[in-house]
């Protein structure tokens, strides 16, 4: 058994009268890649930001690293290793490429260089790119930057909502391939899809999550072909 | 054309200068407004308090640890304001805030009718500032040459903090998107205070050439240059930095013009002074019917 990074006991999130995450649990495995597939409002992006902490969680337990980080402000989360590429990519507009990827490496005060030229090896549509201003980039070239910016923090563990949301299917597989990669050189991945088959198919263990409950768990590939998940999610 | 720069020279001097004062303080209110869409209604009040600390402080002290002081204790002003009545509404309605600022704007305004009694302060004068000077037959004080050299020193390093500076990318970053700058561990509350401490001290710095040329201080001293520094903002296009101070050129030439202008156009001159302000608030009413995004303003892009 690996170590586990994140550990989500009985996690709620409210708004206001709404509970959209109804008590959930969940293990992350250091250096594995897990998805939490589900459809819109299952409270997917609900769970992403309780555990950045960019909203409160009404209960429960977020672990990272064997300490409960619930409640914490998203500086001191962040600060531990935790980033996410957020739903909808959120690219700094006005920011150059380069500077969006300069404005992810924040709060580091070494040498972002290396960092850099990594990125810009993964995606070297970027490279060409580095003196753009983030708004004029398409929406593939968008998210390839905020997957750029957030591996500028060095991140241990890296969470995604919703990558392939709006780009065409080659794009789709080329950011998966690249998660793949990113995932290669040690950083664990939380992948929140309505792409099932891609993330599935890409993912070590799985989630379904309905309505703020988690009501399926395997590995990816058992999911895959899951009568029920075959069902509702592949659309097959 | 050359006839014409002479013979109104005077005028447009002082029109450029009474302009860079206004830049000064029309920077904070643009500044405020691109990073928490807040109408600092204090801005003002906060230029006013600079001034009468300078009266109180000169009675006592050197003008050389006068400026000093006055520059930091009014970047200290700003600073509280914000902590103090902005930052506890960050998560309500933006009316709360503005609300809150307005109020802030009567408390510095009374706070001074109080000290002061309601009378009028002289404004001690700076030695080398109110020197005069002959610059091509007209005569002037030597602020009115000074401003707008100083404005053009301070916005061309403001520009350069934005652009280069690891904070002024986070206040770029900030302006666009509080809570994915969170997410890259920026601290939201320093950047914004940092934003109060710039605007402050620009306003600390247009007090001292503004009240040199106007020799006295009281308590609504900084609600009419500051409506006008804020039509400036709007007239640029609020948020803009390099447009508010066009802004604030612009309403600063004109409105000398119009009050010295009688060998121009056949009208203005001594009887139109007050028509002036009222030239002010007539631009604005056009900018907003022509364009309200202002001459370099971007569409609204209403943030959460
Ligand atoms: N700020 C909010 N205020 C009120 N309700 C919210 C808020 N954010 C989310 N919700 C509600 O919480 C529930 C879960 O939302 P969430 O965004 O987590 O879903 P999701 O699984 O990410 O969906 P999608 O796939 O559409 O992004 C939804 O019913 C949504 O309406
Ligand atoms: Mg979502």
């Amino acid at each position: 058994m690996s170590e586990t990074i994140l550990s989500i006991r009985d996690l709620k999130v409210n708004y206001g009268g709404i509970e959209a995450v109804k008590g959930i649990s969940f293990d992350v495995p250091k250096g594995d890649i897990v998805t939490l597939i589900g459809a819109n409002g299952a409270g997917k992006s609900s769970t992403l930001r309780a555990i950045v902490g960019l909203v409160k969680p009404k209960s429960g337990v977020i672990a990272f690293e064997g300490e409960n980080i619930a409640g914490k402000d998203t500086t001191n989360i962040v600060s531990r290793g935790i980033t996410l590429v957020p739903e909808g990519r959120r690219i700094f507009p006005d920011l150059t490429v380069y500077e969006n990827l300069r404005v992810g490496a924040y709060m580091r005060s070494d040498d972002i260089a290396p960092d850099v030229n990594w990125v810009y090896e993964l995606f070297p549509r970027l490279k060409e790119r580095s003196w753009q201003p983030g708004g004029t980039l398409s929406g593939g070239e968008q998210q390839m930057l905020a997957v750029g910016r957030a591996l500028m923090s060095r991140p241990k563990l890296m969470m995604m909502d919703e990558p392939s949301l709006g780009l065409a299917p080659l794009i789709v597989r080329d950011i998966f391939s690249i998660i793949k990669e990113i995932n290669k050189r040690g950083v664990t991945i939380l992948l929140i899809e309505q792409n099932a088959n891609m993330a599935l198919s890409t993912a070590d263990t799985g989630y379904v999550l309905e309505t703020g409950r988690i009501t399926m768990s395997g590995a990816g590939k058992e999911l895959l072909v899951n009568e029920a998940v075959k069902a509702a999610y592949l659309g097959t | 054309m050359l006839d014409f720069l002479h013979a109104n020279l005077s005028y447009i001097l002082s029109g450029i200068s009474v302009g860079g004062q206004y830049a000064l303080i029309a920077i904070g209110y643009t500044m405020v407004y691109g990073i928490l869409r807040l109408i600092n209604f204090a801005h003002g009040d906060v230029f006013m308090c600079a001034g009468l600390m300078m009266v109180y402080l000169s009675a006592t002290l050197p003008v050389t640890v006068t400026i000093p002081l006055v520059l930091v204790m009014t970047v200290v002003l700003g600073f509280l304001i914000e902590r103090a009545a902005y930052k506890p509404l960050r998560t309500a309605p933006r009316m709360s805030v503005m609300i809150s600022a307005i109020g802030i704007s009567y408390l510095l305004q009374n706070a001074a009718l109080y000290f002061t009694g309601g009378l009028a302060k002289v404004y001690p004068s700076i030695p080398w500032l109110s020197q005069t000077v002959t610059i091509w037959g007209s005569t002037t004080k030597m602020v009115t040459v000074v401003t707008p050299v100083l404005t053009l020193v301070l916005v061309i390093l403001l520009s350069l903090l934005i652009k280069y500076t690891k904070v002024g990318m986070a206040m770029r970053a900030v302006s666009k998107d509080f809570e994915t700058s969170r997410l890259m561990g920026i601290q939201i509350n320093t950047v914004i205070s940092v934003t109060f401490v710039i605007g402050s001290f620009l306003a600390a710095v247009g007090s001292m050439l503004y009240f040199t040329n106007y020799a006295s201080v009281t308590p609504v001293s900084g609600s009419m240059p500051g409506l006008k520094c804020f039509v400036a903002a709007v007239f640029g296009g609020i948020g803009s930095i390099p447009g508010a101070v066009i802004g604030a050129f612009i309403i600063g030439i004109a409105e000398n013009i119009i009050k010295g202008g009688s060998s121009i156009f056949g009208f203005g001159g001594s009887g139109w002074t007050t028509f002036s302000d009222a030239f002010t608030f007539a631009l604005l009413i056009i900018i907003l019917v022509v364009k309200p995004t202002g001459l370099f303003g971007e569409k609204s892009t209403d943030k959460a």
